[in-house]
């Protein structure tokens, strides 16, 4: 049996005195794209930014449960910057760093420590190609990302995570912000990465969830409704009746 | 249904009473603004004017570049200036490193606990501070206690222990005004905090931190109270044109300090000298400023977001 890529057992958060995770388990398997559906406040991008140990920065959180990145507690691990580095996180709003878009890119692996020109140019453009972004800013590398689309932007982000060469790429309401065509090449992208990468897949846009993810899991209020393949939740019987409301746009 | 018959459709693009309310509203907000506005700008043409108009007769090259003689009547300002320029610029060099460094601490590193909470609260306090008090601190830490004496050095850590607490203050403005989101976006791709504040939050937040620091120099030059229990004297004469006639451990003269002995202490002195002193001061803050200010614009032209 392989080693899930990530482990999540009984995984507990709460911002102060609200409890906003209630104790939750599953595993994701490596190269899998999972997909997480669920209203907002369900906990979803708190349950990413506990992954990615991001969390630590908000301040009056308390964690409970384990996470496992192969097998390994990412609570245990001394080289947090390192953890983050085998996961790419791509916010729900886009961010371009205040830098040139080349910068924007080149941004993790300076600050991983690598220098050289030539590696750092091809590595730029190959996280810009997958993030379907080359083609429209290969001739003003140097103008700032900022000043980009907010499309534009959302895809820059994306070239960003991929620039450290995650194992596992988090992605959080990716397709907010662009247009239907582009995320479409988006996803067609991603169906390629999934090749070499676990991919997490939150979404607001169930049938994306639909079109990608081998696994989905339903998110409602900090608890896992529903967990499985995505035939079973999109189906005529799924396991919970809220996941069919969910999935079919009648809750409430 | 005759409901509907009896509602005359308004005239869409039309005057109403209601437009007619809202055009007279705007004009009256934008009048009090102006008029505001007036009560500031008017006094302050006012009052540099008359002392330009009344000084003028006497600032020449000749006036900043020689000491004061005849019991400070005539001659120039040149000990006071220069008095000044080190006091200002030996203050400054002390203050703004601490002050943005520990403001970066404060904001970027320090967790909101208690033991933070109290040290913001103390800095705080502490800008609002009179300067008299920093001044009898200064005179009973520096000069006495640590033996400095009356001298430079003294007076300048006076002078940084005043003006520490607002560029602090100012300096934390200015980094918390850098979005969230960039440190995340950071934080996200596996960079510690010092690459996130050196690379993105200082580089976007500096032209603020330069507006709280420039502001202090011109708190520092006009100040008289902090100094004069701590190292400025009525009268020193010093080597004309040498830059470097002070030392650290000198005592020296100011011009503020010098302004006030010329208006209170010295009777008979040129009607036209105290005037002259302070479009001096004046002109030295605004050279200062300026300079700052230019700084500031070429550094916003770079601006990223």
């Amino acid at each position: 049996m392989v080693t899930p890529k990530v482990q999540v057992e009984n995984l507990r958060l709460s911002y102060g005195s609200k409890e906003v995770i209630h104790g939750i388990s599953f595993d994701i398997e490596p190269n899998e794209i999972l997909g997480i559906i669920g209203p907002a406040q369900s906990g979803k991008t708190s349950l990413l930014r506990c992954i990615n140990r991001t969390m630590e920065f908000t301040a009056g959180n308390k964690m409970s449960g384990t996470i496992r990145v192969d097998g390994e507690d990412t609570a245990k691990m001394s080289d947090v910057y390192g953890l983050r580095r085998r996961i790419g996180m791509v916010a729900p709003l886009p961010v371009g760093l205040p830098l040139t878009i080349y910068d924007n890119v080149a941004f993790a692996p300076r600050a991983a420590g690598m220098n050289n020109k030539s590696e750092l140019s091809a590595l730029v453009e190959k996280c810009l190609r997958q993030a379907a972004l080359w083609d429209e800013v290969k001739d003003r590398l140097d103008s700032l990302g900022t000043k980009l689309s907010g499309g534009q932007q959302q895809r820059l982000t994306i070239a960003r995570a991929l620039s450290h060469s995650p194992e596992i790429l988090c992605l959080d309401e990716f397709s907010i912000a662009i247009d239907p065509v582009t995320t479409m090449r988006i996803e067609d992208v991603l169906k390629e990465l999934k090749k070499d990468m676990t991919i997490i897949l939150v979404t607001n846009l169930v049938q994306q969830a639909r079109r990608l993810a081998a696994r989905t899991m339903f998110m409602w209020n900090g608890e896992i409704i529903e967990l499985g393949p995505t035939e079973q939740l999109f189906g005529d019987n799924p396991k919970d009746k809220r996941t069919h409301d969910y999935v079919n746009g009648i809750f409430g | 249904m005759t409901m509907h018959a009896q509602i005359q459709p308004a005239p869409q693009f039309g005057e109403t009473p209601f437009t007619r309310k809202k055009r007279r509203n705007e004009m009256i907000a934008q009048g009090i603004f102006a008029v505001m506005v007036a009560c500031i700008v008017i006094p302050l043409f006012l009052i540099v004017g008359y002392l330009i108009k009344e000084g003028v007769s006497l600032i020449s090259w000749e006036f900043l570049t020689t000491n004061p003689t005849g019991g400070m009547r005539k001659g120039g300002i040149w000990s006071a200036l220069l008095g000044t320029f080190w006091l200002v610029g030996t203050s400054l060099c002390i203050s703004a490193p601490i002050g943005v460094l520990a403001a970066v601490y404060l904001n970027e590193y320090a967790k909101d606990n208690w033991f933070n909470r109290v040290v913001n609260l103390a800095v705080v306090n502490l800008a609002g501070v009179p300067s008299i008090v920093h001044a009898l601190f200064g005179l009973g830490a520096f000069v006495l206690f640590a033996g400095m004496g009356r001298s430079i050095i003294a007076a300048s850590l006076t002078l940084a222990i005043m003006t520490m607490p607002v560029i602090i203050a100012s300096t934390k403005e200015a980094l918390a005004a850098v979005p969230r989101q960039f440190r995340e976006a950071c934080w996200n791709v596996g960079a510690t905090k010092w690459q996130t504040i050196w690379r993105i939050v200082l580089p976007n937040s500096v032209s603020g931190i330069l507006t709280g620091v420039i502001l202090q120099v011109s708190r520092t030059a006009g100040e008289t109270a902090p100094i004069m229990f701590t190292g400025a004297v009525f009268y020193r004469k010093i080597e004309e044109g040498n830059l470097f006639a002070y030392g650290l451990g000198d005592q020296c003269m100011a011009l503020s300090m010098h302004l006030f002995t010329v208006t209170t202490q010295v009777t008979n002195a040129p009607h036209a000298l105290p005037f002259a002193i302070a479009t001096v001061l004046l002109a030295f803050v605004l050279l200062v400023n300026l300079t700052a200010i230019l700084f500031r614009s070429w550094l916003r032209n770079r601006k990223k977001w």
